[in-house]
Order: C-alpha cells, then structure tokens, then sequence
C-alpha cells in the first residue's frame, strides 16, 4: 500500500509533477480534545524527487505543511521519464512512489 | 537521519560557518536537527537559514486573500529570478515560521505549490535563493479559522 499518489505529464519539453501523500502532519503543538494532552510531532521532514537518476527536488518540510500534503512543481523533461518521489518523517518512517510519465 | 544531517551540512556549511563566526548563531542553533525549522520567531528563522533577503518584485506569492479553513491553504511560490536554486515558504504568525523549503534541481522551474496550515491571519513570507543572495516577497492571509488549534 502506497500512500502516496503521483501524477506526472508532460506539456512538450516540460514535465508537472503532482504528489498528494497521506500523512497526518502533526505540528507537535496540538491539544487532543479528550485527554489534554499534546499530540506528539509526526510530519514528513526530507522528500526526494527523481527523474531516472538525476534529483529534479529536494523539499525540506516542517509540521505546518497542512495535513495529507500536496505538492506540485514543473521540471524540464519528457514523456516516458520515470518520476520517483519518496519521503522520510521525523520517526524515521519512509515511502515511495515511482510514476512514468504520460 | 544521516542523510538529513548530511544534507544541510553540505547546503548549510559555507553560510552558517560565517554566520557562526560572525555571532550570529550560536552553535546549538546550527547543530539542532533542522535548526531553522525549529525557529520560533520569523527573524531566527532567517538567521538559522543564513538569509538576509531584500525585498523582490520577481516573487510571487499566489495564496487566497482569506482562508477560510487555516489548516489547508493552498500557496505557490513563483521566482523570476534567474539562477533560482531554492524556494522556502515562511509564515510569521505561525509558531515556528519556516514551513518548507525546496531545493531546485537543475531544470526544475522555480516554482513550487503546496499547502500550508496557518494559526492565524498573517503574512506568508516567499524567499528565493540565487547564488549567494536572497529575495523575498510577502502576503498577507487572513485566517478565518486557525489551523493549530486544538
């Protein structure tokens, strides 16, 4: 199971990008209603995107990306290119996601 | 871990190193895992980044005018710099600034989007990196509901 959605087409010699993950991003600074208690922090921090084997992006994020992250961005490339995308979390959790482009 | 360590040592090195010597960070700040994201006050932030960004036309925020929901608004970040390496999202209002930062492959265009949370109505701060130099650009948001609440 893949908690990432990526997307990739290509618009002539440029490429978009869009990746929709499934995380909850906790800030480390939220109250749970019930119990009081702070929500420990758990957001994506490091996300790498290749395309074949050169790097096209490196995000660094902190906990106030909204939660379920998106991100999009256009990189100079072509259709049939292999798009990853993958993110490690600040508990150490990874995923990874491989698209080709259309 | 070590490939984070490792990757803002080698980003962060040249320009932190003078900042260091220059009394501008204290080393704790430079050794605390993402050390700028951790920033409480705008102005730390850009410290801990090692950016003294002057104001820019060639950024461009697209964010809405008012958000309604906090918790998700949607920004893009635009630089008509030429030679644009990185592209960070900062709010002030936020508890720590520094949202995110995007390092620019070679032939990635400058522009990124994403979506932020924010606690309040505040500006939402672009900074573009060229070279050694830093532009940035500012818009204000107002924040209906916040984002960080409870």
């Amino acid at each position: 199971m893949s908690s990432i959605k990526l997307k990739a087409a290509a618009k002539g010699d440029v490429v978009e990008v869009k990746a929709l993950m499934t995380h909850p991003m906790e800030t480390g600074q939220r109250k749970d209603k019930k119990t009081g208690e702070l929500v420990p922090a758990h957001f994506i921090q490091d996300i790498i995107v290749t395309a074949g084997d050169k790097t096209i992006l490196t995000a660094k994020w902190g906990g106030s990306v909204s939660k379920n992250p998106y991100l999009a961005f256009n990189y100079a490339g072509k259709a049939g290119d292999k798009v990853k995308l993958a993110w490690t979390d600040n508990k150490g959790e990874k995923d990874s996601a491989e698209a080709d482009v259309a | 871990m070590k490939r984070r360590t490792f990757l803002q040592g080698t980003l962060a090195a040249s320009a932190a190193g003078l900042a260091v010597s220059a009394g501008l960070l204290t080393p704790r700040m430079v050794m605390a895992e993402g050390g700028a994201f951790d920033a409480k006050t705008l102005d730390d932030a850009l410290k801990a980044m090692a950016v003294a960004p002057t104001d820019s036309a060639d950024i461009k925020i697209k964010a809405p005018e008012i958000a309604e929901n906090g918790a998700v608004v949607p920004v893009t970040v635009t630089s008509g710099v030429a030679g644009t390496t990185e592209i960070s999202i900062l709010v002030d209002g936020n508890p720590t600034p520094l949202a995110a930062m995007f390092i620019l492959g070679e032939g990635t265009q400058p522009e990124a989007s994403t979506r932020i949370k924010m606690g309040k109505t505040a500006n939402v701060i672009a900074i573009a990196k060229a070279g050694d130099k830093a532009y940035t650009a500012k818009q204000e948001v107002k924040v209906t509901i916040g984002g960080c609440g409870g």
